[in-house]
């Protein structure tokens, strides 16, 4: 596709032409948040109910639930990193990226994604930490 | 006169009659936003007034101890009643009666893409919300407090409030979501051109995250409302222990639901305050893209928080302490935007006024019920206050502070707007501060007389406990802010009969709902701008002249239509001009309809029933033949600044492709809601399925799947063949596809009905035959479009170019065959791996 020029006659350059997939990439770490969230949930419900019994160990699921803090948070990092580039694109980190052009709402949706990554990050590490003191399934 | 304004006067002419408010009494067929809006903003207000008194008898009852002003069997009606009104009859439709009226001028489109769903929604609204609220008059309102749990009210509450509860706020949710649908792809799909996604008004990025979350917190309650009406009106156990069913799988339904919801009333609140806060402050908001990452991070975090209501059921520590752990973390993006709007204050030059007095009171009010909030957050806080007036002082804290005050402020700010008059400065004072004193006088006392032990929802108590006083208090309080609503009323009446008429922008604001003049003839807009700030009132010079003159998009309606803009949903650049539907009364009717379906269901008058839904059904199906999808007489036209836009678009490019994908996104919602049902009661049984069931088997439901898989492929096939002019293989595939589509709904009846698995019996049988239902009723709902296409392409209303239904239908169909195939991996194949 040849660069197009917009309704301002501004002409996009390729790489900030406009796709749903950044603005999906925004929901991208709160998604990783709810995975994680539902999956330490889900791991703590089964293991309790139908593996260790009521008074059981959790050790197996503490271990799980540390795998999945890992990745989970390795993917937001990698999501934030991208939020990053986008936002500091051009070499112009000013928020508000308030312009009506497509660079700015490129930028804008970076730093969104940015700041999202950051509160899923802490949301996950919040969401994990009872697995450090809870020791057993009562 | 000049040549320039005969043009201009005559595209004012022109442009009046295509948007002209019917006349008389059928004013009532009305479906624009600003009637539709309207009506429904009154409306929950009404309800809400009413909602209101009832708080007011419980106060009169609560007064002082041992009294005998209501019985106890009345005070359960009552304090179920105002519960469940507040938040279905009033929180959510609020909200989007509130963003039907104000978010087309907001975005400068002259309508929401479907201004017949959101006139259905309303009278949907009006009929289930009569049909709750009357019951009371009858001693028939329910009176299981407003989360219905069973078993008190599956064995011990066998009248009929109950299902008054179920199927009417049932009926009501399906209205919500319809105007979750309208809503989004209104703010997707129909800014002005230039609005970026980065330009959006703060307001539409709320309400795109609320109707959003609607769509996925609904559903399950939806779900739980048809295991509850199954279990009630056909003894299917879902919450019976004797029969393998649990009461706790209610709970979770229910606040997978409840939780999201708080955030669903609270949010849309908010964006008010966002609204406002900028233009009292004379700046732009500081932190909008903080802004936008509090309302999506509240959004998903939200979903986290239901089993904060279930701390005291037994779970294990390790399930209360993530949930904890997410409780903690939702407070981090609510307290990010109240900072923002503090920042905002203090840069900006801020101008006293109404409105801000509002904000101002509900940021002092919320904030201390967030506090009180994250308090109850820590499990064993909340193990000592759960279910005592502390609670009932947090949530009144929350949602006084997070919705009525702002609701209260944005009613001030937006009255102009409406009603062309501003509503009076000093009764506006008056009525805040007594509705603010009095607020904090009934409910602040309950902190403690929760403390103290008071359990919530007694009908009274006996004296000498330490809570005389604090009742009376709470009383005293109730009264002086009833008196704040009631100077509020006045004002209102006053204002309308004798105020005059506002000035343009009287509160020099800087988005575009404040663009046209008051009052706003019918067309909404004059003509779509161009937009190139945030706030381009303030930032564009020439707006308002160029406005004014016709000097933008879509200045005129030269063939009569009613038409507003498509654009891109990332960067707005123009791509279709859109006719939508005008008045009509088919859409009366087919609330009615459906309607009849959950009122004649309550007293189980089942034929009634039938027929009503096949009334409403019929109607519905009028409305889509007369006013959807309809063949343009040209194929594109000269939108103005030189741009010509086609006037018909399917599949990806159409609204209405839109609407069907988000519709069904819901749709999922409440299916896993019933796959939930299923894994969740294997989770809590030794044997799931029971020792010795045999049924459904896998034979059946396979061969099932393979005949549904096939209808699913035939119906694509069909959309395909017709979109590249093989009109004689689209006349094959399509009925093909729906004997296909009979025989595999037959085939997966046939599993559990061969052999021998009675719904009665137990949950397992029960979950798998609700399964098998859902899916079914899915099926049938297809072969219906599929019929509808083939009647459509054989009158010509739908051909290889003009193919929006079709592309809507295999849209529809993907989905149902993601639910053919859940639901045979989970009957079929689960029971053989497990």
């Amino acid at each position: 596709m040849e660069d197009r020029a917009d309704i301002f006659g501004r002409r996009t350059p390729r790489r900030l032409r406009a796709d749903l997939g950044s603005l999906f990439l925004i929901a991208a770490a709160p998604t990783i948040w709810a995975a994680h969230f539902l999956l330490c949930y889900v791991t703590a419900a089964i293991w309790c109910a139908r593996i260790a019994g009521r008074d059981g160990s959790l050790d197996g699921a503490r271990l799980l639930v540390a795998a999945y803090t890992a990745a989970a948070l390795a993917g937001i990092a990698v999501i934030a990193r991208s939020g990053w580039r986008r936002h500091t694109y051009g070499g112009q980190a000013t928020v508000p990226h308030a312009r009506a052009t497509a660079e700015d709402r490129y930028r804008f949706l970076g730093f969104a994604t940015l700041l999202l990554a950051t509160l899923s990050f802490v949301a996950t590490l919040l969401v994990a930490m009872p697995a450090l003191f809870v020791e057993t399934c009562r | 006169m000049s040549t320039d304004e005969e043009i201009r006067r005559g595209q004012e002419e022109r442009l009046a009659a295509a948007w002209a408010t019917p006349k008389g009494w059928r004013y009532w067929s009305a479906v624009n936003n600003s009637e539709v809006g309207l009506w429904y903003t009154i409306v929950a207000f009404v309800f809400f007034l009413f909602a209101g008194v009832l708080a007011l008898m419980m106060r009169a009852q609560l007064a002082v101890p041992d009294n005998d002003l209501l019985s106890a069997d009345l005070y359960n009606q009552v304090f179920t009643l105002h519960g469940s009104v507040m938040m279905f009859l009033f929180g959510v439709p609020i909200f989007e009666a509130f963003s039907i009226l104000i978010m087309p001028q907001m975005l400068a489109a002259r309508d929401l893409p479907f201004p017949r769903l959101s006139a259905y929604g309303f009278w949907s609204f009006l009929i289930g919300g009569t049909f709750v609220c009357g019951s009371i008059f009858f001693g028939a309102a329910p009176k299981g407090g407003w989360f219905m749990y069973p078993p008190l009210t599956t064995e011990y509450q066998d009248d009929i409030g109950v299902d008054v509860w179920l199927l009417g706020l049932s009926f009501i949710e399906l209205a919500s979501i319809a105007a979750a649908v309208e809503l989004i792809v209104g703010i997707l799909k129909c800014r002005p051109p230039g609005m970026r996604i980065n330009m959006m008004p703060l307001y539409a990025w709320y309400i795109l995250v609320v109707a959003a979350m609607i769509l996925f917190a609904f559903p399950p309650l939806i779900a739980g409302d048809l295991l509850f009406e199954m279990e009630r009106a056909f003894d299917w156990p879902f919450f019976d222990v004797e029969r393998g069913g649990d009461p706790l799988l209610w709970q979770h339904l229910f606040w997978i639901f409840g939780h999201p919801e708080v955030y669903i009333i609270f949010l849309p609140a908010i964006a008010l305050v966002a609204t406002m806060v900028p233009t009292f402050a004379r700046r732009p908001l500081v932190g909008y893209s903080w802004i936008v990452l509090a309302a999506v991070g509240t959004g998903f975090i939200s979903f986290g928080l239901w089993v904060h209501h279930m701390y005291t059921t037994g779970l294990p520590a390790i399930s209360l302490g993530f949930f904890s752990g997410a409780s903690v973390a939702v407070a981090i993006p609510t307290g990010v935007q109240i900072f923002c709007f503090i920042a905002t204050v203090l840069v900006g030059r801020a101008v006293a006024s109404v409105p801000m007095l509002f904000v101002s009171g509900a940021l002092a009010v919320f904030v201390m019920g967030g506090l009180t909030g994250v308090m109850v957050a820590l499990a064993p806080f909340d193990f000592q206050v759960h279910d005592s007036y502390f609670i009932v002082a947090h949530l009144h804290y929350v949602l006084v502070g997070g919705v009525v005050l702002p609701v209260l402020g944005g009613i001030h700010y937006f009255f102009p707007f409406v009603a062309s008059k501003k509503l009076s400065d000093s009764l506006g004072r008056v009525s805040f501060w007594l509705v603010f004193a009095g607020f904090n006088l009934a409910f602040f006392p309950m902190h403690i007389s929760g403390l103290r032990g008071m359990p919530r929802r007694v009908f009274t108590y006996p004296e000498g406990y330490g809570w005389d006083v604090l009742n009376l208090l709470s009383s005293i309080g109730a009264l002086i802010l009833a008196a704040g609503f009631l100077v509020f009323l006045v004002d209102i009446v006053k204002t309308v009969a004798f105020g005059s008429i506002s000035e343009r922008n009287p509160w020099q604001a800087g988005t575009m709902e404040w663009l046209p003049t008051i009052p706003n003839p019918a067309w909404g807009v004059r003509t779509v701008p161009l937009v190139e700030s945030r706030y381009p009132l303030w930032d564009q010079k020439d707006i308002v002249a160029t406005y004014d003159r016709g000097g933008f998009f879509l200045p005129d309606a030269e063939e009569g239509k009613r038409e507003t803009l498509v654009t891109g949903t990332i960067d707005a650049e123009p791509l279709q001009c859109l006719r939508v539907p005008g008045p009509t009364w088919l859409t009366h009717v087919a609330a009615a309809g459906t309607g009849g379906v959950f009122i004649f269901s309550t007293f189980h008058w089942w034929w009634m029933a039938i027929a009503s839904g096949l009334v409403g059904l019929g109607f519905v199906l009028a409305w889509l033949w007369t006013g959807t999808a309809t063949i343009p007489e040209k194929p594109e036209k000269d939108v103005g600044l030189g741009v010509t836009l086609p006037l018909y678009a399917s599949g990806p490019k159409s609204v209405g492709w839109w609407a069907m994908f988000i519709t069904m996104l819901g749709d999922m919602a409440a299916f896993s809601g019933l796959v939930f049902g299923y894994y969740f009661f294997w989770t809590i049984h030794e044997n799931f399925p029971p020792e010795g069931t045999v049924g459904p088997g896998w034979r059946w439901p396979v061969l099932a799947l393979a005949l549904l898989l096939a209808a699913w492929a035939l119906t694509l096939a069909a959309r395909i063949l017709n979109g590249r002019g093989h009109r004689t293989g689209f006349f094959v595939a399509l009925p093909l596809a729906m004997a296909l589509a009979v025989a595999g709904a037959l085939a997966l009846a046939a599993g559990p009905w061969f052999t021998g698995l009675d719904p009665t019996v137990n949950s397992y049988a029960a979950t798998v035959w609700v399964l098998v239902v859902w899916t079914n009723f899915h099926l049938a709902a297809g072969l219906l479009m599929q019929g509808y296409c083939i009647a459509r392409a054989a009158v010509g209303k739908l051909t290889p170019t003009y193919d929006i239904d079709i592309h809507n239908v295999a849209l529809y169909w993907h989905f149902a065959a993601v639910t053919a195939v859940v639901t045979v991996a989970t009957i079929a194949g689960f029971p053989l791996v497990d």
